[in-house]
């Protein structure tokens, strides 16, 4: 795919996500896009996000759970950019109207890191040695492309169908948790949709920031101290809507909640 | 309380079920030929099992409850769950042999189980004073093996099959309740080293002790109390996974350590 086409299916990204009106698939446009052009469409993208005023302060793994990779037919994450646009703090209301079409929400948990992690050959207890602190996180994912009609390269060129994130109000060391076992509760609404654990996501959340940051290693990105990452969900996403009021408690972590208007 | 059936009856089909059980055959449904049958009906089904294992010379070690999550309670149309007991060769210990030969169709579930050191007495039984008259937690890995073709059943006639109690596995490492939060405490289960369930504690009616004073309630309208020193599995917080021979399964739980067992 060259680079003309490329920014021209960026640029309709962006302006659907300005607009808040949902595109057709990409994929059944009637040409081949790989799943490197979709990374290069969602560079195009976020390059239009900073050229706006955003800045970058994390990123987020996708694609996960073994249920999502068999609904995409895929067998790695993916992974998008989170900017300082779409960090809502616990509590928050999150205005639908203003800036979502289609949301979900997941229960994930996010890595605040201290050091830079660069791939190749990121291990597990070098991401622990970088981590800070986890904490409590819900993102609200959302897609630019119609009723969520999606196949991998859809969502990688639609910044992983990142809406924007919600972080809760604690912070623990990851030395004092067990990320594999920790385990997740949702409610929605009072009622409890949805329980899990830490291993929901490639077995551990702390496989999931070691393949992210040896990936993005290939392309010389590097995750930096400071940075938000967001690990993965560990429970089925659920679709929200204005006047819906969504918790999560994770074992040994904390909490977040969100309300939607 | 509303009862279809007569004493001979009563005997009848529990002879029919442990029969089931003691030799691992399905049966059709109880409720097939006893369409009227209630919930009173089938736990005294229940009980003259119970009582014909003590005959026999069995003791009972401990209750369990069934039907836990929210999810299967609305599914199956009822507002409460269900109680079972649990006989002395019924336990297998951590790291041992299930011999599935001697089971139908087991299936696996992830529970917290919990030792009283007080006795607990409904109606009115709630979730303060199971806490209070916990000893101890202990994670543990219920068998269930519906007695049922297929699986297949009612809720009267889990009721009368002892709600599907077959073997259990109890773990090693215990806990005081004051030191866990059991609402989200976490449990991974892994079958020949593959993740395949997750959970948390919430599962269990919202909090794993609240399954306690159920039972508790359920066994007052008996005139049945919860004894001092009982052992009692609470629910499961994973879906039952079904197991084979050949296969090993291990259970992490969030503070708890692991429980594991393999199936021949």
């Amino acid at each position: 795919m060259d680079q003309i086409m490329i920014n021209a299916l960026g640029d309709e990204l962006y302006q659907a996500m300005l607009n808040r009106e949902a595109i057709s698939p990409l994929t059944e446009r009637g040409f081949d896009i790989s799943v490197d052009d979709a990374y290069h469409i969602s560079l195009r993208l976020l390059e239009r996000r900073l050229a706006a005023g955003e800045k970058i302060i994390g990123k987020k793994i996708g694609v996960t759970s073994k249920a999502v990779q068999n609904m995409l037919g895929v067998h790695q994450p993916d992974f998008g950019y989170l900017t300082d646009a779409m960090v809502f703090n616990s509590g928050e209301a999150v205005p639908i109207s203003q800036r979502l079409m289609q949301p979900k929400a997941e229960g994930e948990i996010a890595f605040i890191l201290k050091k830079d992690l660069i791939g190749p050959g990121v291990t597990n207890a070098d991401v622990l040695a970088a981590t800070e602190c986890v904490m409590p996180c819900f993102e609200i994912v959302d897609s630019r492309i119609r009723d969520w009609k999606i196949k991998i390269q859809d969502t990688v060129a639609d910044n992983a169908s990142c809406g924007l994130f919600v972080l809760g109000d604690q912070a623990v060391s990851p030395r004092q948790v067990d990320l594999v076992t920790c385990g997740m509760v949702v409610e929605k609404n009072g009622h409890i949709i949805s329980t899990g654990a830490g291993a929901a996501a490639l077995g551990s959340p702390v496989n999931c920031v070691a393949w992210l940051a040896n990936t993005l290693g290939h392309f010389g990105i590097a995750l930096k101290a400071g940075e938000v990452i967001l690990s993965g969900s560990l429970v089925p996403l659920e679709p929200v809507k204005a006047g819906d009021v969504m918790r999560v408690d994770i074992g040994g972590i904390g909490s977040a909640s969100v309300r939607f208007t | 309380m509303n009862r279809t059936l007569t004493r001979e009856q009563v005997l009848a089909l529990a002879e029919h079920i442990e029969n089931a059980e003691l030799h691992a055959h399905d049966i059709s449904k109880v409720t097939n030929d006893y369409p009227d049958m209630t919930f009173a009906d089938a736990y005294d089904v229940q009980w003259e099992i119970r009582r014909r294992k003590e005959a026999r010379g069995n003791k009972i070690v401990g209750l369990k409850m069934g039907l836990t999550s929210w999810a299967k309670m609305a599914q199956m149309g009822v507002e409460t769950p269900i109680y079972g007991f649990l006989a002395d060769y019924f336990s297998v210990p951590d790291g041992g042999v299930v011999d599935t030969s001697k089971l139908i169709h087991p299936k696996i579930e992830a529970e917290i189980s919990f030792v009283t050191k007080a006795p607990l007495h409904g109606p009115g039984c709630h979730i303060g004073q199971v806490l209070a008259a916990t000893d101890f937690v202990i994670p543990t890995v219920e068998v269930i093996d519906s007695r049922y073709e297929n699986f297949k059943f009612d809720l009267i006639s889990v009721v009368a099959d002892n709600a599907s109690s077959t073997r259990f596995i109890t773990g090693g490492q215990m806990a005081n309740v004051a030191d866990l939060d059991l609402r989200t405490l976490g449990v991974v289960m892994e079958k020949n080293g593959e993740v395949v369930e997750l959970g948390a504690g919430a599962a269990v009616l919202g909090h794993p002790a609240s399954s306690v004073a159920m039972l508790a309630n359920l066994l007052a309208e008996r005139g049945e109390h919860i004894p001092a020193g009982s052992f009692i599995m609470t629910g499961g917080i994973t879906a039952a996974v079904p197991v084979a021979p050949g296969d090993n399964i291990t259970v992490r739980y969030q503070g708890l350590g692991s429980v594991s067992a393999r199936f021949i």
